[in-house]
């Protein structure tokens, strides 16, 4: 698919699903600014997908640092020239249930997962209206659609989410920039290695296709939607989930 | 007109892509430019960037002709 040489900056690109969706951007040729929480963490991923200099670059950044969003950004318009497709996949999570939920549990997953996502647009808004076109797509989660226990701060990030790609998508439409999310359901991570064996089993018994997803398979809708051939998409929430949310 | 005024409408005509001669003191950008509401936005960015002045939110909202934005830049730069 098309995303051949397109400058693609993909946050929370050093683990998980987002070194999946760099690995699979770097294969269709496209050119790949990676972010991850360290430079430590951001390099040993460039070096694991063993492209280029020229092809891979890997950046430190909290995402929630609006200050530091704007210079990481400018630092990757320089060294890149320009930026095509922004995915916004740094996530966290503070599981516990409200009862015991502490403020500071809810701060720090809103701004990582909601406000992170502004800023980084943000930073990618006036350089994409200049080129007259854009992708930026939002990884939110099947929990924003349907809530779950445990995961009140995480699934309002998620659904939130939402909500704000639908009105990016709205104000940068005339600008041919489209903005679109993904909602994975149950994919084998690190993030998911950290919930128990019972909760599991619970998990996957309720999904149709009776198995965990696996990142190479948010990767590939995420390629789609990077791609020329997603040009008349915009606004939308994309389920990768085995089934398990059926609109 | 000042030399101030020359390097507005330069702005003007570059992000609206219109020329120096539409660029009346009168002419308001949406009615008569064909900005859309985005390109007011990034209009007053770029000027502030070009001039290097910051213009609030309330005050960019009266910007509405190439006339305002000279008169602004001029007081204010
Ligand atoms: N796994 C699932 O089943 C699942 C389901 C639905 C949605 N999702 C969503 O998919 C996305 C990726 O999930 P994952 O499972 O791949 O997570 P993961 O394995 O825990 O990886 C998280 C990534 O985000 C980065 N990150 C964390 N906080 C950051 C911050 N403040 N600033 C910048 N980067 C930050 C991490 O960088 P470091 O490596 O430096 O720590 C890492 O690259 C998340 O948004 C998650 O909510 C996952």
């Amino acid at each position: 698919m098309s995303v051949k040489d397109k400058v693609c900056v993909v946050t929370g690109g050093s683990r998980g699903i987002g070194l999946e969706i760099c690995r699979r951007l770097v294969a269709d040729g496209a050119k790949v600014a990676l972010i991850g929480t360290r430079e430590e963490t951001a390099q040993n991923a460039v070096k694991e997908l063993g492209a280029t200099a020229d092809q891979v670059k890997g950046y430190a950044l909290n995402v929630a640092d609006g200050t530091a969003v704007g210079e990481v950004f400018t630092q990757i318009l320089s060294d890149f020239g320009q930026v095509d497709v922004l995915v916004n996949n740094a996530g966290i999570t503070r599981d516990t249930l409200m009862m015991r939920m502490k403020e500071e549990d809810w701060d720090l997953v809103m701004a990582v997962n909601l406000k992170g996502a502004f800023n980084c647009t943000k930073a990618v808004m006036r350089p994409m209206m200049k080129l007259r076109k854009g992708r930026i797509i939002n990884i939110s989660s099947v929990v924003g659609l349907t809530g779950n226990a445990g995961q009140a701060n995480y699934a309002a990030s998620k659904a939130g989410l939402i909500g704000f790609t639908k009105s990016s998508a709205k104000e940068l439409s005339s600008r041919n920039i489209t903005v679109n999310a993904v909602a994975p359901g149950y994919i084998a991570t690190e993030m998911t290695d950290a919930v128990s064996d019972a909760a599991r089993e619970a998990f996957l018994s309720n999904i149709p296709l009776g198995r965990a997803g696996e990142a190479k398979e948010v990767a590939a809708m995420i390629a789609f939607l990077a791609s020329d051939e997603s040009a008349y998409i915009t606004g939308q929430t994309f389920n990768v989930d085995g089934g398990l949310v059926m609109q | 007109m000042s030399s101030t005024a020359d390097k507005v409408i330069e702005v003007i005509c570059e992000k609206l892509s219109v020329t120096a001669d539409q660029c009346l003191p009168e002419a308001k950008f949406i009615d008569d430019l064909g900005a859309d509401s985005l390109d007011t936005v990034e209009l007053v960015m770029e000027l502030e960037e070009q001039f290097n002045v910051t213009i609030p939110d309330e005050v960019s909202e009266n910007i509405l002709t190439v006339g305002d934005a000279i008169k602004f830049v001029e007081e204010n730069a």
